[in-house]
């Protein structure tokens, strides 16, 4: 099929009502087409290897739209300053748009104070910036970090080198066979000694949603504080962090169809204060002498150097656009392309899903009899289906399931059952080939 | 670079037999075939030395014993992926069975490109097939 008639098609077609999900109230469901949101995104319209482009790959990083690209162009063409140094009006307006989005993200996060809203290169840094800094403040000889068996190296790694520094122990709570977090298997890795618990809200591996709210709570009765890692959490689940109640929540903006190289660390503010600062330089000080240096407030203390200015600023036109969707009608939609490709992901006889947790969001992680995950993803791009495939960055997770790596379908608010059912002629293509 | 013509007449067989075939599921589908005729690789050398570093498929690539008077280079290598074995077969259909000094005066690309398969000797590929080709000229330079 022509993908402009393709676009037509879609855009005429009766099915282009926003989808229903079951359970709400049709009156209170926000209006959201995925149909329509394809527009905004000029990625989509494109072809690969002669095929109209199928995106599922959301979950490494999710397109822009085009609010956003024009957003940043906008800094560049236009507002182009730094931030927090000048009176002239270009910085001036820097400055309002780049700390606008730091109110717009204490919006989205339900934090309590602007604050406690760190800008950072990413999930990453976030996370490094925590074990660093925190791990120094308060991690000593003989403490615990109590991670899970799921987690990203990203939320692996600082914490192993943070315990080596400290003499403390890295504990990992186990995951079941279908890839869950139990809270008693969780529980039971709690000690007195645990000063930190760092955990994903959404596995990147397998699509899991852990009990974040009561893994925190069970984390706080023992006096240890938490970290969740909202890499995959943020893009697709509504965030509260009050209500969570966690300690630190820490995201990517790029997943958010944002610009890549920002990020975003929430803290609570009083461990924020307690805490030193992550690195130095311009911007976090209050006052400079050879003998001593006192630190700005927050939240510049951990914001060295020039920032991200047009990506944080990208940031904010990604939230507005969000919310002009409304988060509530995108989640609905992607529960349902979910359930539509769970289901027809299921139905392909030696395709084995891996990671089947009761609950999930927008990933799929499979391999497939005959073929090796890169083998999938290589036939998959030659019908123009992007996928991720490999050991996604939780090589843990990949042994735990004795795989060597596994094909990851993931999904994005502008995927429609139309994509899925791209990926399983691709599927077919990959069957027929390696069998 | 060395001559193509000079190549074995392997090098041109496969690219007539690419040239053949005229949709890339037919060229993908004898990849794989090329990939599956490769000799076993011994188990006992399929370990973490042997692999070449690369992002997503594993690469096991060994050099055989130099033959003394020639001082040829023979090389074995496989991978876990269909795909990367086939273009692993290709490799060594160019490298293996010439004397280093060949060995580091050939390009693979040309080779690659004549078969429509370039993009996966590009950098922007992580398969570790470039990091394989510079594991040979590696060993290449080593014995020269």
């Amino acid at each position: 099929m022509e993908p402009n008639d393709d676009r037509a098609t879609l855009l005429n077609s009766p099915s282009a009502h926003p989808p229903r999900a079951p359970g709400l109230d049709n009156q209170t469901l926000p209006l959201f087409s995925a149909k329509h949101a394809r527009e905004d995104f000029p990625a989509l319209n494109q072809e690969v290897n002669g095929q109209p482009l199928t995106y599922l790959d959301s979950g490494a990083t999710a397109l822009k739209p085009q609010c956003v690209i024009d957003a940043v162009s906008g800094v560049y063409g236009r507002d182009c300053a730094n931030v927090h140094r000048g009176v002239h009006t270009l910085s001036q307006r820097a400055t309002a748009a780049y700390e606008g989005t730091r109110d717009k993200v204490q919006g989205f996060l339900g934090a309590s104070a602007r604050e406690e809203i760190l800008f950072t290169r990413g999930t990453t840094e976030g996370v490094n910036l925590v074990a660093s800094s925190y791990g120094q403040h308060a991690l000593g000889e003989g403490d615990e970090v109590l991670i899970t068996a799921l987690e990203h190296h990203s939320n692996i790694v600082p914490w192993q080198l943070a315990c080596e520094r400290a003499g403390a122990k890295l504990v990992v709570a186990p995951i079941t066979d279908s890839g869950e977090v139990l809270l008693e298997d969780f529980c039971a890795k709690l000690t007195e000694r645990t000063k930190v618990a760092a955990f994903a809200h959404v596995s990147n591996a397998l699509g899991t949603v852990l009990p974040v709210e009561e893994m925190t709570h069970a984390a706080h009765d023992a006096g240890a504080v938490v970290l969740i890692d909202g890499a995959q959490g943020a893009p697709h689940l509504h965030v509260d962090v009050e209500e969570l109640g966690c300690d630190f929540y820490a995201f990517s903006a790029h997943k958010l169809y944002a610009p890549t190289g920002v990020g975003v660390l929430y803290g609570r503010r009083a461990l924020l204060e307690a805490m030193p600062p992550y690195q130095g330089g311009g911007d976090m000080i209050d006052r400079v002498t050879f003998e001593r240096t006192t630190y700005n407030d927050l939240p510049y203390k951990f914001e060295a150097g020039t920032p991200n200015i047009a990506g944080v600023i990208g940031l904010g036109a990604a939230l507005d656009y969000l919310q002009r969707l409304g988060p509530l009608g995108i989640e609905a939609h992607e529960r349902a392309v979910l359930e539509y490709a769970s289901d027809a992901l299921g139905d392909i006889r030696g395709l084995r899903v891996v990671g089947d947790a009761p609950s999930k969001v927008a990933v799929i992680s499979f391999v497939m009899e005959g073929a090796h995950p890169n083998d999938i993803g290589e036939i998959l791009d030659q019908h123009g289906v992007a996928i991720r495939t490999g050991h996604h960055c939780a090589q843990p997770v990949m042994d735990r399931f004795s795989v060597p790596a596994t094909a990851r379908m993931s999904l994005g608010l502008y995927n429609t059952r139309e994509d899925i059912d791209a990926l399983l002629r691709g599927l077919h293509a990959v069957k027929k080939l390696f069998s | 670079m060395s001559d193509l013509a000079d190549e074995p007449a392997s090098i041109e067989d496969l690219v007539e037999s690419f040239e053949l075939l005229d949709d890339w599921q037919d060229r993908y589908g004898y990849l794989i075939e090329l990939g599956r005729e490769l000799p076993a690789f011994p188990e006992d050398a399929r370990v973490a030395e042997n692999k070449v570093k690369g992002c997503m498929s594993q690469v096991w690539l060994i050099a055989e014993p130099v033959d003394p008077e020639s001082g040829v280079l023979r090389f074995r290598a496989d991978s876990d992926a269909h795909i990367a074995r086939g273009l692993v077969a290709i490799l060594l259909t160019i490298f293996s069975g010439h004397s280093p000094q060949q060995i580091l005066d050939t390009d693979p690309r040309p080779v690659f490109a004549r078969l429509g398969l370039d993009k996966h000797l590009s950098m922007g590929r992580s398969n570790g097939l470039l990091s394989m080709v510079g594991k040979i000229k590696q060993i290449a330079a080593a014995a020269s």
